[in-house]
């Protein structure tokens, strides 16, 4: 699916390097994400796949090389510290940019619907009556509308991460990233986050970034599969391929590992 | 003459105490957000003043620093009338310790929250006001209620600045009825009854601060 269709990527990495102290997470990683398009990262753990979507939420920062964000670089011309940009044009990125984590991270003090509500209206200063009108469509279709009033400690594990997708939509991102949805969640949860997830992955228009061991899920609702290995992409293309006829030994390890 | 004919002069100084105890309060908790939050927050000049005034209050005995202000501020033209002193000095004492507990509540907010702030965009003062601050809160109740306490029972030392507060006072009727055992049984009871009530206070904040029983303990750790 690398394809040589016109629109430029709407995530590019180019030669991007990324250490951990004297580790290297990425080395000269190239990577591009069409608008619109669904990208599921799989491959064992520490092989840097989250990595690569905490950098593009701008939770950690890169030392080499160049992102672009819908054209916009992430390092800014003589941008200063870690992130060598100004903390404005990091708020410029992440306007573009929504996440859900692995442990939901929803805020306990607030109920579901503040959740939801209040970045809209703080950081979008979207009026309160229209911010609440959109949350409560949002919560419908993660189905927990009527949860509105709860407190996160309140729902369940699956519950939860619906609701941090519902927040996270409720910002309009371009770009959504998916950092292991449902890897904290009970086996019975599982299913309840990836039927939401699976609903939004017909928006034409949302690009989603996934990191997940839900191998069969991958499989359904990616428009291309990458398999990671030691910060580099080792082998990519359609599900179908990367499932059904994978070229690289290490890929084969890896999914008959995970998949028994 | 009974001691009993002192007790005005008794609750004349529980007045006293009262008042400096929760002005202390009161301004020792401003103090201790002001500098709990600068020891997070204020960069490496600020967030350095902040630690030297922590250091500062808490390295010291606040005896001396009663004394110091009383006396030694009046040299370099700076003199305030005795509650006002023994006000702030309290204040400033308990401050040191409370932004050491505001600034541990601060840190012990989990890096995930403060990760789902940025990724929602929000900015630094909005992630400390509605994020940070209200999950840190309520860590800082048990540890506010010791403290505030402890600024009760240490406002007896004003008593040496010539405050004529309840301490002062069981001092003067003991001198004048040479009743000691009396005078400060009452006196204990005095200062238990003051600590429940200001317990009881505590604990309606935290109840506040808690929003019931609904977001727990250590719901975000």
């Amino acid at each position: 699916m690398t394809n040589n269709i016109d629109p430029p990527p709407i995530i590019e990495f180019s030669d991007v390097t990324k250490r951990f102290g004297i580790l290297t997470v990425l080395d000269h990683f190239n990577f591009c994400v069409a608008k619109g398009e669904k990208v599921t990262l799989i491959g064992p753990s520490g092989s840097g796949k989250s990595t690569v979507l905490r950098i593009l939420m701008t939770l950690e920062p890169f030392q080499e090389g160049k992102l672009t964000l819908a054209g916009t670089s992430y390092h800014e011309q003589g941008g200063k510290g870690r992130f060598q940009a100004s903390e404005k044009h990091l708020r410029q990125i992440r306007n573009h940019v929504g996440m859900v984590f692995q442990s939901f991270n929803l805020f306990p003090h607030m109920t579901v619907l503040r959740n939801v509500v209040e970045a809209p209206v703080r950081v979008l200063g979207m009026a309160r009556a229209e911010a609440e009108g959109r949350a409560l469509d949002l919560l419908q279709m993660v189905g927990l509308a009527d949860k509105k009033d709860h407190y996160p400690v309140q729902l369940s594990g699956g519950q939860q991460q619906r609701v941090a997708i519902a927040r996270a939509l409720a910002m309009r991102p371009r770009v959504l990233l998916f950092d292991e949805p449902t890897s904290a969640l009970d086996p019975q949860l599982v299913g309840e986050v990836l039927s939401v997830i699976r609903a939004l992955a017909h928006e034409h228009d949302l690009t989603m970034l996934m990191v997940t061991h839900e191998m069969r899920f991958a499989r359904e609702v990616s428009d291309r599969v990458c398999f990671f290995d030691k910060g580099r992409i080792c082998e990519q293309g359609a599900p179908e391929e990367i499932f059904g006829a994978p070229r690289m030994e290490r890929t084969r390890e890896f999914l008959s590992s995970v998949l028994g | 003459m009974s001691w009993t004919a002192y007790l005005p002069m008794l609750w004349q100084g529980a007045t006293v105490t009262m008042t400096i105890t929760l002005a202390a309060i009161v301004c020792g908790a401003m103090l201790a957000f002001v500098f709990g939050i600068l020891r997070v927050e204020g960069g490496p000049i600020l967030s350095a003043v902040a630690l030297c005034y922590t250091e500062v209050f808490r390295g010291t005995s606040l005896f001396v620093q009663l004394f110091w202000f009383y006396y030694a501020l009046p040299l370099v033209g700076l003199s305030f009338d005795p509650i006002t002193t023994g006000i702030l000095v309290l204040a400033a004492h308990v401050g040191g310790y409370g932004a050491e507990i505001v600034r541990g509540a601060l840190a012990s907010v989990s890096v995930q929250q403060l990760e789902a702030a940025r990724a929602l965009n929000f900015n630094r003062a909005q992630t400390l006001f509605r994020i940070s601050l209200p999950q840190a809160i309520v860590e800082m109740m048990p540890a506010f209620g010791n403290l505030a306490i402890e600024t009760l029972k240490l406002s007896s030392l004003v008593s040496l600045i010539s405050i004529a507060d309840l301490t002062f006072a069981a001092q003067s009727i003991r001198n004048i009825t040479l009743d000691s055992a009396s005078i400060y049984s009452i006196t204990l009871v005095c200062y238990f009854a003051m600590s429940l009530v200001l317990m009881a206070a505590v604990r309606v904040i935290e109840h506040f601060v808690r929003r019931g029983d609904v977001f727990p303990r250590s719901a975000h750790s």
